[in-house]
C-alpha cells in the first residue's frame, strides 16, 4: 500500500510564484524515504499541502488510500509532524503541549497523559515535564516536537529537518530513535540538509529542485550513479614527495596523508595494491565528502533536471 | 471512538487549555477588571454618584453597576480570544490545531468558549466587587444569565475574527480602543438614551452594546430602554452573523494558511 501519492500536485503562491510545478511522487507503507532539495525547491510546501497547513492550488493527495480533498480528517489522522520551525507554545509546560496534542486527536486526558510519558522517557524528555518549552535547550526543543508528532501513534510521521542546530551526539541518538520507529512500522518522509542523515536512514530518495521532482530512486542505486569518489588516507611513514601513479589522480597532502580520486571502474582494492607496491602501507581511509552530498551538489549544480529527463 | 467522541475531547482540550491560560496569568487577566471595576464603583458610584442622585427611579450606583459588569465581560471575552488566538498565530502553534482531524468549528468553538469562560470568572469577580458598593438585586436570573452568556459568546466570537486579520500586537489593540470602547461608553453605561435628545436617542439605537446592557439592566433591575425582544434579536443576529464569518475566514483558511 501506498502511504502517500502525490498526483500533479501544484502550488502557486498569491505573488505569483509557481513553488510546485505539477509533481508526482509515491511513498510506500513502511519505507524510511528521504525529500532533498536545496532551499526554496519545494519540499516544505509539499509537506505544508500533505499536512494541511498550506492550500494547494491544484492535484491530488492520497494519505493510506484517503484522499485529503474527500476526507480530510482521515488523511490527518494518519499524519504526524516535526515541522522545521519550533511552534508550540513556547509558555506552555513540556507535557501539556503533549497531551494538548493528543486532545486535539480525541484521546482523553488520562490516555494522553500516559502516552506523552512514554514518548518524553523515551527522549529524555521526562525529567523536564513540568518546564515551559521556550526554557528547552535547542536539541530538547527538537526532540519534544519529536515527542508530541507520535503521541497518536500516526502511521506517516514527517520530519522536516529534525535534527537542524542539534549537536552529533543527540543527532545520533535521535536517528536511533528514529530507525527504531521506523522498525516498528511508521512510515516516515524525512528531509534534510545533512546528507549523510538520508544516507545513513532513508532507503529511498527523491531530489526536488525548483518544484520539480529531479529524481526519484533507491538509496543504494542513486550512490551507484557515482563515477567517482574522493577518498583521503592517512599513511604510517612520512612521504616526501609521491611520484605519479597511473590510473589515480592522487595528491599529498601533508607527510602522512593523501587524497585519491578513484574512478567507479577502477576501485579502491587497485589503488591500495599501488601503494602497496611502493612501500606505502595505509593505515586508514575515509570518504572526503558524503557520497550523496557529491552526488546532490552535482545535480543541482547541472541544473533542474526535469522528471522525464531522467527517469 | 467515533468523530463525535473525538470531537468532545478536542473542544474539551482546547477549552482547558484556554482556561488554564488565562487562570496562570491572572494578575493580568482577572485581577485588573476586579480594581478598574472598583474604581468606577468608587469614582462614579459613591462620589459623583451621590451628586447625581437618582435614574429612572434608581440610585445612580445600582443603575451603572448592570453596565459596568457587562462592560468587563465584553472587553474581557473579547481580549482572551484576540490575545490568545493571534498567539497562537504567531508562534504558529496554531499548527497543531490545522494538522488536527477536526473540523473547523471545533476550532471557533472552543476559542469562544474559553473567551466566555474568561467573560464568566472576571463578571463573577466584578459582580462580587459590587457587592461592596451596591445593594445588588436579581429581577429575572434567566435573562440575566441569557445575556450575560449570550454577549460573551459575540464578543468573544468578534475577539476571534480581530485575531484571524491581525498581523501584529498592535492590530490586537486597534478595535477594543477605537471601537469597542467608545460602543461600550455610548452604549447607555452611565446614562439612560431617554435623557439624550431626540436625535442622540435615535443615532445610540446603531449602537449593538446599548441592547446588551439594557437587556442585562433588565435582569438585574427590571428596567431597560430597549424591549427585550429587540435585545435578543439584536444579540442572537450578531452572533449568527460573525460565527457564520468566522467559520467562512476558518474554511478559506484567512490569516492562518499559505
Amino acid at each position: 500500500m501506498k502511504a502517500l501519492s502525490l498526483h500533479n500536485l501544484r502550488k502557486v503562491y498569491r505573488n505569483g510564484h509557481e513553488a510546485l510545478c505539477g509533481i508526482d511522487l509515491d511513498v510506500d507503507e513502511g519505507d524510511f524515504f528521504a525529500l532533498l532539495g536545496p532551499n526554496g525547491a519545494g519540499k516544505s510546501t509539499a509537506i505544508g499541502i500533505v499536512s494541511s497547513l498550506v492550500n494547494k492550488t491544484g492535484g491530488r493527495v492520497e494519505v493510506f488510500g484517503h484522499d485529503l480533498d474527500r476526507d480530510p480528517a482521515a488523511v490527518k489522522a494518519c499524519i504526524g509532524l516535526v515541522p522545521q520551525e519550533f511552534n508550540f507554545n513556547q509558555f506552555e509546560p513540556v507535557v501539556e503541549i503533549v497531551v494538548n496534542q493528543a486532545g486535539y486527536y480525541g484521546i482523553p486526558r488520562h490516555e494522553g497523559y500516559a502516552r506523552a510519558e512514554a514518548s518524553l522517557r523515551q527522549l529524555d524528555l521526562w525529567d523536564k515535564r513540568h518546564v515551559q518549552a521556550r526554557e528547552l535547550s535547542g536539541g530538547m526543543k527538537r526532540r519534544l516536537m519529536i515527542a508530541r508528532a507520535l503521541v497518536h501513534r500516526p502511521r506517516l510521521l514527517i520530519l522536516d529537518e529534525p535534527t537542524a542546530g542539534v549537536d552529533i551526539e543527540i543527532r545520533r541518538s535521535m536517528w536511533e530513535f528514529l530507525r527504531q520507529t521506523n522498525a516498528e512500522g511508521t512510515t516516515i518522509i524525512l528531509t534534510t540538509h545533512y546528507l549523510e542523515e538520508a544516507e545513513s536512514l532513508c532507503r529511498n530518495i527523491a531530489i526536488i529542485n525548483k518544484g520539480r521532482i529531479a529524481e526519484r530512486a533507491r538509496m543504494n542505486e542513486l550512490l551507484r550513479r557515482l563515477h567517482s569518489e574522493t577518498y583521503v588516507l592517512d599513511v604510517r611513514d612520512e612521504i616526501d614527495s609521491l611520484d605519479a601513479i597511473e590510473g589515480f589522480a592522487i595528491r599529498l597532502l601533508d607527510s602522512t596523508t593523501l587524497e585519491a580520486c578513484i574512478t567507479r571502474d577502477v576501485g579502491v582494492a587497485r589503488l591500495l595494491a599501488a601503494l602497496t607496491e611502493r612501500g606505502i602501507e595505509v593505515l586508514s581511509l575515509r570518504n572526503k565528502q558524503n557520497r550523496l552530498e557529491q552526488l546532490f551538489i552535482d545535480m543541482v549544480r547541472n541544473g533542474a533536471v526535469a522528471r522525464e529527463d531522467v527517469s | 471512538m467515533n468523530r463525535t467522541g473525538i470531537y468532545w475531547v478536542a473542544f474539551k482540550t482546547i477549552l482547558t487549555k484556554e482556561i488554564l491560560r488565562f487562570v496562570r496569568i491572572w494578575v493580568q487577566t482577572v485581577l485588573p477588571p476586579a480594581i478598574t471595576m472598583a474604581l468606577y464603583f468608587v469614582i462614579f458610584g459613591k462620589l459623583i454618584g451621590s451628586q447625581i442622585g437618582d435614574m429612572e427611579g434608581y440610585r445612580y450606583i445600582d443603575f451603572i453597576v448592570p453596565g459596568l459588569i457587562l462592560m468587563s465581560v465584553i472587553s474581557n471575552s473579547y481580549a482572551n480570544v484576540v490575545s490568545s488566538f493571534y498567539s497562537s498565530k504567531f508562534q504558529h502553534n496554531i499548527e497543531e490545531l490545522l494538522i488536527a482531524p477536526l473540523p473547523n468549528f471545533i476550532i471557533l468553538a472552543g476559542y469562544v468558549a474559553g473567551g466566555v469562560a474568561r467573560g464568566v470568572v472576571v463578571g463573577i469577580t466584578v459582580t462580587l466587587v459590587s457587592l461592596l458598593f451596591s445593594d445588588l438585586e436579581v429581577h429575572s436570573y434567566a435573562v440575566t444569565f441569557a445575556v450575560f452568556v449570550l454577549t460573551s459568546v459575540l464578543f468573544a466570537t468578534a475577539g476571534f475574527i480581530n485575531a484571524v486579520y491581525a498581523n501584529s500586537f498592535d492590530d490586537i489593540s486597534i478595535v477594543p480602543t477605537f471601537v469597542l470602547t467608545p460602543l461600550t461608553y455610548l452604549g447607555g453605561v452611565f446614562y439612560s438614551i431617554s435623557m439624550l435628545p431626540p436625535f442622540w436617542q435615535t443615532v445610540s439605537l446603531v449602537n449593538p452594546v446599548l441592547y446588551m446592557v439594557n437587556a442585562f439592566r433588565y435582569g438585574l433591575l427590571g428596567f431597560s430602554d430597549i424591549a427585550l425582544w429587540q435585545a435578543f434579536l439584536i444579540i442572537i443576529g450578531f452572533i449568527v452573523a460573525l460565527g457564520a464569518f468566522a467559520m467562512w475566514l476558518l474554511s478559506r483558511g484567512v490569516g492562518i494558511k499559505t
